[in-house]
């Protein structure tokens, strides 16, 4: 009988300090909500925790806390019951399985760090450059907890950034700046940003130089360990433990390059990962590839947090930049060049596109992207139907069966 | 006399059909065999080896390697790999016909658009995604709703007259039309020729479609008027292989015997 073949992947052993990392995170916010201080912000994952961290705010991301709900396989059953109000299973689904879970009372830092609720804010602060999803689901919250929301509306199909985006969305970063000094009693302080912004800095380009290692051969993580591994980039971005903590991880899988160590055995498929994961089937997902030796070891969804731009000297300015230039802002055009370059850099022989459901912004699949694509580069691509969050969109079977004939594709090509 | 042969067995097992194929040194297809997959995947692709190793009037010792595809590729005891189903309908088809093609198979829960070089390379494919629309399922459902058996639709779509067109994605949303147009008297001919013209559109949406194509599938074999429709629908003729329902599993019997080949 052909067995079904198991792989145990070799771990990464700073995961350990990452884990840590975000448990003293969360129970640091935990002991500030307990406390009543520091005041608590909540932001969303790309939006501007410099200047929360400059007025010392905790900083809790609610996209971080619905993707452990993904992770942990219990976002489906709370998601009917942000429908069950009039939100539709077809928006946003880190929005609906948040708040379903809100109205049940449960969440999964209880089992993970035996914190019993999210922390409640003292001012929700949005950037709506990822999609409208992130300005609903605060408002929501905003009025649950009686906290004002504060918001930066960004662009959206950016082809070039120019001045005038620049200039636009630093006015609007700037006006954040009065009514948190109102909520917080504290006047802002230049330099307490521009420390903010040079941590960010550092922090993001560790997470660059950790995501660049995958261009070895064969490389030494996958897309699915980043997706884990970025929690520092996302909820730690503008502190120093961030930037420790990547220090460590990075010397690790530099040392695995020196040896010759690969995430997974025998890596003979390159693979490059367009979209949001499947939280609730990283592990699924990541035996299904390493079994047919395919790594598939970058995309532009980790790549994300990546903020080049970010300059301490001129830090709203840059902030602007930082936060416009992101993929996800971008035009199709822009998108493009920026997919053909990684493929040129991590070496890809495939291209996987996730097409969620309920995340049109991050699925890249809908446009004809990936002819076009394929068209000019030669390297084929596969798209797979599923969610980030609702499991209910998802076919397993149809996911293995898809996967493992594009890699026979990719075999047969290679020995034509 | 006893086939001695040495022989190569593909075994596809569906989510609805199981088929065996059974191929000799020469590619002639020897035996085969097709019943419901049912709940015991490895049971019925054993009962299908049986009645197929003896059409081709051989033993089972004589089988020199087996492949299997399908859903349940990996419940076949007596197949030594697997494939996918997208490579082994790939190579069957290409086996009958050796140019560039578009395969369309027709599955009872998956359909497929496999577009394959001059040369046999694939080149790309694509499978209906998570919805039964378009499938063999949603003719099971239509001929449930009509209270006709499921081989009588394609005598009845031939008859018909003044198709009805149905609109909607969902085999469900379909079935409520369908019961819509019994309310309004339509005739039954009618509205079963409406039923494949449904499953064609959800496959032509699911791909654009080289000049050669070729039409497979359980779906297929019983339906050859839905061929037709196809071949009116896109203006040039539509080949289908002599047994539609089994390229799968004959796709498999040639890897078997190429891996056969390779170990020699």
């Amino acid at each position: 009988m052909p067995e079904e073949k198991k792989v145990v992947r070799k771990k990464i052993a700073a995961a350990a300090d990452l884990n840590n990392f975000m448990r003293d995170y969360y129970l640091e916010l935990d002991a500030a909500a307990q406390k009543g201080a520091p005041k608590i912000a909540w932001c969303t994952s790309v939006g501007p925790a410099e200047i929360l961290r400059a007025f010392g705010f905790q900083v809790y991301f609610p996209e971080t806390h619905s993707a452990m709900l993904g992770a942990t396989r219990m976002a489906t059953e709370f998601i009917p019951e942000a429908n069950a109000i009039g939100y539709s299973p077809d928006i946003c689904s880190y929005l609906t399985a948040d708040i379903g879970a809100f109205l049940k009372g449960v969440t999964p830092l209880e089992k993970a760090f035996n914190i019993k609720s999210v922390p409640k804010p003292d001012v929700l602060v949005f950037n709506t450059n990822q999609c409208r999803d992130v300005q609903d689901w605060f408002n929501w919250y905003g009025e649950k907890f009686d906290a004002p929301v504060l918001g930066v509306h960004t662009y959206r199909g950016v082809s070039e950034v120019t001045e005038k985006h620049i200039y636009s969305i630093a006015k609007q970063l700037e006006a954040l700046v009065p009514p948190l000094e109102k909520i917080t009693g504290r006047k802002f302080k230049l330099d307490d940003l521009k420390r903010a912004v040079a941590l960010s800095r550092e922090c993001s380009e560790l997470w660059k130089k950790i995501l660049d290692t995958a261009s070895a051969k064969p490389a030494p993580l996958t897309f699915f360990d980043g997706t884990t591994l970025m929690g520092p980039a996302v909820v730690g971005r503008g502190t120093q433990k961030a930037v420790d903590v990547y220090k460590i991880l990075l010397a690790e899988l530099e040392d695995r390059i020196k040896k010759g160590e690969g995430a997974i055995e025998n890596e003979k498929f390159r693979i490059y990962w367009d979209g949001m994961p499947v939280w609730g089937r990283l592990s699924t997902h990541s035996q299904l590839f390493a079994a047919l030796n395919a790594n598939v070891l970058a995309s532009t969804y980790c790549n994300s947090w990546i903020f080049s731009a970010l300059d301490p000297q001129d830090p709203f300015n840059s902030m602007a930049r930082a936060y416009t230039e992101l993929f996800i802002v971008r035009a199709d055009e822009a998108k493009e060049t920026y997919i053909k370059n990684m493929l040129a850099f991590f070496k890809v022989d495939g291209i996987i596109y996730h097409d969620a459901k309920t995340c049109p912004n991050n699925s890249n699949c809908r446009y004809g992207m990936p002819q076009r694509l394929e068209k000019q580069t030669g390297i084929p691509s596969l798209t797979i139907n599923g969610d980030l969050n609702d499991l209910r969109m998802i076919s397993d079977e149809q996911t293995k069966t898809n996967v493992e004939a594009f890699i026979e594709q990719l075999q047969e090509r290679r020995h034509a | 006399m006893l086939n001695t042969a040495p022989l190569y067995v593909g075994a596809d097992v569906g989510a609805s059909r199981t088929k065996v194929a059974i191929l000799d040194a020469s590619k002639t297809l020897v035996g085969y065999a097709v019943l419901k997959s049912g709940t015991d995947f490895t049971a019925t692709a054993r009962q299908c080896l049986m009645q197929s190793l003896q059409m081709a009037g051989a033993l089972e010792s004589a089988v020199a390697n087996a492949v299997s595809t399908g859903y349940g590729r990996h419940n076949v005891d007596f197949a030594r790999d697997s494939r996918t189903e997208i490579g082994c309908h790939g190579g069957g088809c290409y086996h009958y016909f050796p140019v560039a093609i578009s395969i369309i198979d027709i599955g009872g829960q998956d359909n497929k658009v496999i577009k394959l070089d001059e040369a046999g390379r694939r080149i790309s494919f694509k499978m209906n995604r998570k919805c039964a629309a378009g499938t063999g399922a949603f003719l099971e459902e239509m001929s449930a709703r009509l209270d006709i058996p499921l081989e009588g639709m394609n005598d009845l779509a031939a008859q018909s007259t003044d198709m009805v067109k149905l609109g909607s994605f969902c085999t469900v949303f379909s079935a409520t039309e369908v019961l819509e147009n019994i309310r309004h008297g339509k005739k039954i001919e009618d509205i079963v020729k409406g039923v494949f013209f449904s499953v064609i559109r959800r496959v032509l949406e699911m791909d654009s479609l080289s000049q050669n194509v070729v039409m497979t599938g359980g779906v297929v074999a019983h339906n050859p008027h839905l061929v037709q429709m196809m071949e009116e629908l896109i203006g040039r003729p539509i080949r289908v292989p002599e047994k539609p329902q089994l390229t799968g599993a004959i796709g498999a019997a040639l890897y078997a015997m190429n891996a056969a080949d390779e170990r020699d």
